[in-house]
């Protein structure tokens, strides 16, 4: 059984869908890179698989261990408030709360899990600073924090290297390339060429006749040279 | 030692001390809710719903109701669910606070004026707007109101911090990981409705936004973290209407106003502050 698993997925707004057909997994170790053009419907699934929204037909189902609201999400950096003051202790902690559903304050040992995974990131010798001090590279590894503390078995990213510079970018795939060895199961939105490389398997999202394989059947197949077109036109 | 003396006197009347409890209490709790709602970007809306207490206020008045509140609270309450968390209304954010607002004013001085029976109108509607006295002419049974809804307000901050925490810094992720947003959402919407309320006592309709947004502000100009900001923010607020209380009865000011002068000079010290640490 897949963590995630989507059948004949629609997905669209108030009932009107703009992209049907949508079948795929997520397994254990895989890395999915979810590609299309804008408006193909990227961030509507990944809003669905968040739920946020509902999927207009189809089903999505969850095993393998993976409860349903253990999502570790990274947003697009746009839409947290750069201006937020929050300290980098505050946000990761705060991804611990999916954990422990009863308890008002934080234990011990979720103080010790976002300890944990801000030393990993090497942010925690920044847990002080604030939140919109940082840098973009080190604000996404703050959100990378807090989302590991949701959850250390699925990985959901929108477009993370958004307004990152081309050294921050190169290091945050690295980052996540290094997570996924470890055992963390990838799926990342995005239309950056770069980050196809490190994948296992592809979703193209394209109305009607979407694509879903593993990175060598797409690399073959004439989505991905109209891909290759659409993202290295200037 | 005049001023001591005569501050003495003055807090020698009960009705003195009730302001000053009262005063402090909403206070405290609007700057706590303010820092949510400036970062929410939801500053205005305390101006807004306290137009539509101002328009409840003045139905309840011709209606000749005995207990204002049962009037005033639930039209707030309902008017804040409405906008906090009007996802799918047609008009939305800024323009929906916009319609309610002025619409409940508009029908609030139109009910005030046609159906009054007193004879200084402009005075009533000066008292609704800037508060002026009527935070000295508080029942007993409003101020006990007052300090079980602000205890409430402060409880609930306590208790839920870190998801108030979570549901402002990144709604959509507190949603996905289980936490009941829309709850929290309604909460919040719940207890702007009853600060609000509360504080047009202190500070009338108008000045409302002031007390919600001044010490949040001021707080965000000098600190990093959530937790240093909400509890600073408190702490201005309260010293700002300390003073300003204190101030008005000594100088025979206006409380309300007196109250947000405090509050916008803190603010303008902070301002420097922040400027000069960066």
């Amino acid at each position: 059984m897949a963590y995630i698993t989507c059948r004949d997925l629609a997905l669209g707004y108030n009932g009107k869908p703009i992209v049907t057909g949508l079948s795929f997994e997520v397994n254990r170790g895989d890395y999915l890179c979810v590609v299309g053009q804008n408006g193909a419907g990227k961030s509507t699934l990944m809003k669905t698989l968040l739920h946020l929204q509902d999927a207009c037909a189809g089903e999505i189902s969850v095993g393998d261990g993976l409860s349903p609201m253990e999502i570790g999400y990274l947003p697009q950096q746009t839409e947290v408030q750069r201006d937020f003051p929050a300290s980098v202790w505050e946000v990761a902690l705060s991804g611990t709360l999916t954990r422990k559903k009863r308890t008002l304050f934080y234990t011990k040992e979720q103080k010790l899990l976002a300890e944990s995974m801000l030393r990993q990131l090497g942010m925690w010798e920044l847990r002080g600073r604030s939140y919109r001090q940082l840098s973009g590279g080190q604000q996404q590894r703050t959100l990378l924090a807090r989302a590991l503390c949701a959850t250390t078995r699925l990985l959901l990213l929108d477009e993370p290297v958004t307004g990152l510079d081309p050294a921050a970018t190169a290091e945050f795939y690295h980052q996540i390339d290094s997570l996924h060895r470890k055992g963390i199961a990838v799926l990342m939105i995005t239309h950056d060429l770069a980050a196809i490389g490190y994948a296992t398997h592809i979703l193209h999202i394209d109305s009607g006749h979407s694509f879903y394989g593993t990175k060598e059947e797409y690399m073959k197949s004439p989505l991905w040279d109209r891909l290759r077109e659409q993202e290295e036109k200037p | 030692m005049a001023l001591f003396e005569k501050l003495q006197y003055y807090f020698g009347f009960p009705f003195v001390r009730y302001a000053f409890i009262v005063g402090v209490l909403i206070a405290l709790c609007a700057s706590l809710l303010g820092v949510v709602l400036v970062l929410k970007r939801f500053s205005y809306i305390g101006d807004g719903l306290s137009h539509v207490a101002f328009g409840a206020l003045a139905v309840a008045s011709v209606l000749k109701l005995t207990d204002r509140m049962l009037l005033i609270l639930p039209a707030t309450i309902f008017t804040a669910v409405l906008l906090l968390r009007g996802g799918k209304a047609r008009i939305r954010g800024d323009a929906a606070i916009a319609v309610f607002s002025v619409g409940a004013l508009a029908i609030g001085y139109l009910l005030m004026n046609v159906f009054s029976n007193s004879a200084n109108i402009s005075g009533d509607v000066c008292t609704t707007l800037f508060g002026s006295t009527s935070i000295l002419t508080l029942t007993r049974g409003e101020v006990w109101l007052c300090i079980v809804l602000s205890a409430l307000t402060l409880l609930i901050f306590t208790f839920l911090y870190n998801r108030i925490f979570s549901v402002t810094f990144d709604e959509s992720f507190a949603r996905a990981t289980g936490v009941n947003t829309d709850l929290y959402q309604t909460l919040i919407a719940v207890i702007t409705a009853v600060i609000i309320v509360l504080a047009m006592n202190l500070v009338g309709s108008l000045l409302i936004t002031a007390l919600l947004v001044f010490p949040a502000l001021s707080a965000m100009r000098v600190l990093r973290s959530f937790r240093g900001v909400m509890i600073y923010s408190g702490v201005l607020s309260v010293l700002g209407a300390v003073a300003g209380i204190i101030v008005s009865i000594l100088a025979s000011t206006p409380v309300g106003s007196t109250i947000v002068v405090f509050d916008l000079l803190l603010f303008l010290i902070h301002l420097v502050i922040g400027r000069a640490r960066e």
